[in-house]
């Protein structure tokens, strides 16, 4: 078990750093350095003080070394200008060059200054992913137990009317991207003008000029702001899921233990609570923990549409404004909660499914 | 309740004039058609038919779980005289499991995977006698103490895949036993199972049926473990029963030509392949949907009448003078039945020729991480353990174990699917074995070839036959031109006596038989030298098997080839091979002519393995010696000899040699070599097991 999870682990830092580099590279391509530097510099900028102004802020040299810089394992770079003021990655304005620290990256835990933010990585970074936190907690806490119902209902009797009605359902809403079940959601019930919210104010059922909100916020988390958000990321996910642990119902459904167990005099309901339902949950876990890192790329637009400020949110501000170090935060955490998950799922699965032996 | 007025000396099953057909989108498929039978309290009835007969669909009438397409047409299924036919989902789910329990083919996927051994069990009688959970366990524990498991405390705590298949199937008995059912459905219970585990778990069925005084329905394709069970037998054929009565009239007196054909092409003791050889069954068995009229045998049969046998439909016709004996046969009061069979085609012993190849000391061993996520012990699994032995050209040297005495890895070795760990295999005076297949050339691989299990699996689904064919002639780079190829391949079609129209086929279009067929055409494609051929007939039906093992003997005879049979069936290895290799836990414990490993002296194993094997025929008597426990897991082997597990003879070694030496291989007269520590004299002294009563 131990020398399971650190071979994972082992393998998990491998992927991390490739992973990472290839997010430094392309945000670090020339293009998106002379921007930065019209955007930091001035706009009138020529080209010639552009590469200087690249050359000092500590973005020239080898990708490699800056790289390495950004992970803090090769020493910051120092330059000392004209008028003797030395600046550097590590040293901080006002701070004594002497006294500033050698190394400062990620693994310092220094993330760099966001220049959307005007303030630290680290700090903005982890105060939006507590935003998106909550949200995801909420679409995993209405979409999986929603999904395995469906999945199972339909999955127990294949080909019944229950089945196709269901399965439709599955279909329909996992073949919606989120951007179109998003505003569809907020035309039908976060609109004064139309869908259903005009007429159930008209009709008085309804105090506000709307049924649900059409904006979220992480400070003020309410059935009301929340409902469209969740159900929009639900949606999608929902379908997916059922479709998923349908598959796995119907073969449970058609084994020879399921038979067995029938012919013991076995209730129908019994044969599905008791005989199928554990067997049958086995294949949609995995499923499930997929789920997250998906979440995280599905938050990207619904943060959007519902201008819910989390991590979806600040990926797209971050992308949009050129702001590299914010940028490679945020792909830092995405590559960790995609193989995070990874592994915690592959160990549930050894948990769930006696048999199953990882080598 | 009804219960009270059955009288026990009426039928407790009483099956009349059944007909069920499974409906799909194109037509109706009669499945089984007007069949009829009764079981007294107390009987074991026997079902024996091919493979697509309807003798499982009975069973599942009987159960009344014939799945969504599935209907009973016609007819009626009295249970203690009430008919089962027209009860509602809450009547049978009273008498499932409680009156009427099943056992079936697969024990491991009979068993909930993620279910305790003793949940399981104990559900039977909490539902049907509202038993209290502890109540419910301890009855299991004592019933799984019942079947003879060793630790019942520690199995009804197991999964089920915790636990071999042979204990495996005691649990699906158990379970079955939990609620004292008055009728007890077993679906081909051992076929999945070792002969010598088969044969505990038979006698255990015999023994627990006498003592809880359960009725049985025996459904099985093996006529001999059908002669060891049952009292009475039901021959069916294509959905019909064709002949039934009491087990050793039907098996002495059978008065249907599809009995008599079925006996005449099993391998019993006395059939040989050169001087009496098998006759197979003409011709294929008939899809549900495309029956002859009139008689279903009647195109397969010797005795057909045109213009009678296919006019209309047969009844059962009551044979007068016996127990409850009929037969559905018009012509059956006038052929002769003691007529010995017409035609039997004499063929000549093959010469064996020079050695062909060699094996000297050859190991392979595996390693196995022990641990749930890859960790822990390391273990060595000794798959092969000092294998050496000699084939010669035109021999059949039939290699005969169980599962897992390492006859399949010796196999893929061979073929350099798997490198040996040491010793070595010459073939033609060249040492191959080191020599992965990827970079064998191409002279040594097509001249060793394999003729595999499952004919299903082995052809690509999507390439007709000719194209496979051909596909193997090229890779052997075998003639000049597409043409050329061509011809050969057709020409391979008629070596294995497939017709040349089937080059266009679609696998999906052929029998199990004839798919055996075109795998035996590709293994011979390069001109093979040594064929393995690994249980090539037993996922086939016994009419085909003949036909099939013919056709392999007929092919060696022409071509010369070295025949090496990996098999698990010693009647059919009686009576092809020439030599016989009995292995056990990767050890060679007896080697010697086919005359030889069947007439003692015996290795204590062989001796087991040879009383194990159901013979179909009233005449022989067999002592019974029933193996106690499994086979040990190679990954944990006993120490000394690898039998001295199950050793009956274990006692008459003196001084605990077994347990601590590894036995010396005895060599006996005339070659004949046992790995056992017995004394010369003790073997000397042993019985045969099977012997032939006087006629």
């Amino acid at each position: 078990m131990l020398t399971f999870i650190a071979r994972r682990l082992g393998l998990m830092l491998l992927t991390a750093f490739v992973l990472t580099f290839v997010v430094f590279f392309l945000t670090n391509l020339p293009p998106n350095l002379e921007k930065l530097a019209r955007s930091e510099g001035s706009v009138r900028m020529t080209d010639e003080s552009v590469a200087a102004w690249i050359e000092q802020n500590g973005h020239g040299g080898s990708v490699f070394a800056r790289y390495g810089q950004w992970l803090g394992v090769v020493p910051g770079w120092t330059r000392t200008d004209d008028k003797g003021v030395t600046r550097g990655r590590c040293i901080q304005p006002r701070q004594d060059p002497a006294e500033a620290a050698r190394f400062c990256g990620i693994l310092q835990g220094d993330w760099g200054f966001s220049t959307f933010f005007k303030k630290d990585v680290l700090p903005s970074l982890s105060e939006k992913l507590a935003a998106t936190g909550w949200l995801m907690m909420w679409v995993m806490i209405v979409m999986v137990p929603t999904a395995l119902v469906i999945g199972v209902v339909s999955g127990m009797r294949e080909g019944s009317r229950t089945d196709r009605v269901l399965s439709t359902f599955s279909i329909a809403s996992t073949a919606t991207p989120e951007y179109v079940s998003g505003v569809i959601l907020v035309a039908l019930f976060a609109s004064p003008v139309t869908g259903l919210s005009p007429m159930l104010a008209e009709w008085g059922w309804i105090d506000g000029r709307t049924l649900f909100q059409g904006a979220a916020s992480p400070d003020r988390i309410t059935f009301w702001s929340f409902t469209l958000p969740v159900l929009t990321i639900a949606l999608y996910g929902i379908g997916y899921i059922a479709r998923m642990t349908r598959a796995s119902m119907t073969e449970v459904m058609t084994a020879q233990y399921i038979r067995t167990a029938r012919l013991k005099g076995v209730s129908f309901g019994q044969v599905v609570v008791r005989h199928a339902l554990r067997n049958a949950l086995i294949a949609p876990f995995t499923v499930i923990m997929l789920q997250f890192p998906w979440l995280l790329n599905g938050v990207v637009i619904v943060e959007t549409l519902f201008n819910y400020k989390g991590f979806g949110w600040t990926l797209v501000q971050a992308a949009g404004n050129n702001d590299i170090n914010l940028l490679l935060g945020c792909s830092v955490v995405a590559v960790f909660v995609v193989l995070v998950t990874q592994l915690i799922s592959d160990i549930g699965y050894v948990f769930l499914n006696p048999r199953i032996r990882l080598s | 309740m009804t219960e009270n007025t059955w009288d026990p000396s009426k039928p407790i099953l009483e099956i009349e004039n059944l007909s069920i057909s499974f409906f799909t989108r194109l037509r109706e498929i009669p499945a089984v058609m007007d069949f009829s039978c009764s079981v007294m309290a107390g009987e074991a009835m026997g079902l024996v038919g091919e493979s697509g007969c309807g003798k499982s669909t009975v069973a599942l009438a009987v159960m009344r779980d014939l799945g969504k397409n599935g209907k009973i047409v016609a007819g009626s299924i009295k249970f203690k005289g009430r008919d089962l036919t027209n009860m509602d989902d809450e009547e049978l789910r009273h008498i499932r499991g409680s009156e009427i329990a099943m056992i079936y083919q697969e024990p491991m996927a009979s068993l909930n995977p993620a279910m305790k051994i003793g949940a399981q069990l104990a559900e039977v009688p909490m539902i049907h006698s509202g038993m209290s959970k502890d109540e419910a366990w301890k009855l299991a524990r004592q019933i799984v103490a019942d079947v003879r498991l060793p630790d019942p405390d520690r199995i009804i705590n197991a999964y089920p895949h915790q636990l071999s298949g042979g204990q495996q199937q005691r649990i699906v008995i158990a379970m079955a036993l939990m609620a004292k059912p008055a009728l007890l459905i077993l679906d081909e219970p051992t076929t999945a199972l070792d002969v010598t585990v088969e044969a505990g778990i038979v006698d255990l069925v015999k023994e627990l049926g006498e003592k809880y005084g359960t009725s049985m329905l025996f459904i099985s394709h093996n006529l001999g473990l059908v002669m060891d069970v049952c009292d009475r037998i039901c021959v069916m054929y294509s959905g019909e029963a064709v002949e039934t009565g009491n087990v050793v009239e039907v098996f002495d007196k059978m008065r249907h030509p599809y009995t008599q054909a079925l006996f005449r092409s099993i391998p019993l003791p006395g059939a040989d392949k050169n001087a009496r050889p098998l006759i197979s069954i003409p011709g294929n068995f008939p899809l549900p949907h495309e029956r002859p009229p009139g008689c279903n045998f009647g195109p397969r049969c010797d005795y057909f009448e045109k213009g009678r046998c296919d006019a209309a439909d047969i009844p059962m016709d009551p044979v007068p003078g016996g127990d409850r004996h009929g037969s559905r046969c018009l012509r059956w009061t006038e052929i002769d039945w003691d007529a010995p069979p017409a035609k039997r085609a004499v063929k000549q012993k093959a010469p064996i020729g020079e050695v062909v190849l060699r094996m000297e000391d050859l190991r392979k061993y595996y390693d196995v991480a022990t641990g749930a996520f890859g960790g822990g012990e390391k273990k060595v699994v000794k798959a092969n353990e000092t294998l050496s032995f000699e084939a010669r050209e035109g021999e059949t040297l039939a290699i005969v174990g169980e599962s897992g005495c390492g006859k399949s890895t010796f196999a893929k070795v061979l073929m350099g699917l798997e490198t040996a760990t040491s010793g070595s295999i010459m073939l033609f005076d060249e040492n191959v074995q080191s020599t992965p297949i990827q970079k064998r050339n191409t002279d040594t691989v097509s001249s060793v070839q394999m003729v595999f299990q499952n004919p299903f699996d082995t052809l690509n689904p999507s390439m007709n036959v000719g194209r496979q064919i051909i596909r193997a002639l090229e890779i052997f780079k075998h003639g000049n031109s597409d043409a050329e190829r061509h011809a050969r391949m057709l020409e391979l079609l008629d070596l294995v006596k497939l017709p040349r129209a089937f080059a266009d086929r679609m696998p999906r279009q052929l029998s199990g038989g004839q798919k055996q067929r075109v795998g035996i055409a590709r293994a011979f494609a390069g001109g093979a030298k040594v064929v393995v051929a690994d249980e090539p007939v037993s996922a086939l039906d016994v009419s085909v098997q003949a036909a099939v093992t013919d056709l392999l003997m007929d092919i060696q005879r022409e071509n010369r080839t070295t025949l090496l049979f990996i098999s698990h069936d010693l009647s059919i290895v009686r009576y092809l091979s020439d030599r016989v290799m009995v292995m056990y836990l990767g050890h060679v414990v007896e080697m010697g002519t086919t005359d030889q490993v069947f007439q003692p002296p015996y290795h204590p194993y062989t001796e087991a393995l040879l009383s194990a094997v159901p013979i179909a025929d009233t005449k022989i008597t067999r002592k019974r010696i029933v193996l106690e426990g499994d086979i040990p897991s190679a990954m944990n082997p006993p120490p000394g000899c690898p039998f001295q597990t199950r050793c009956r003879w274990k006692s008459q070694v003196p001084g605990g040699l077994c347990d601590r030496e590894m036995p010396p291989v005895q060599v006996l007269e005339g070659g004949h070599n046992i790995k056992c520590h017995l004394s010369a004299e003790i073997l000397a002294s042993m019985e045969p097991v099977i012997k032939m009563a006087a006629e």
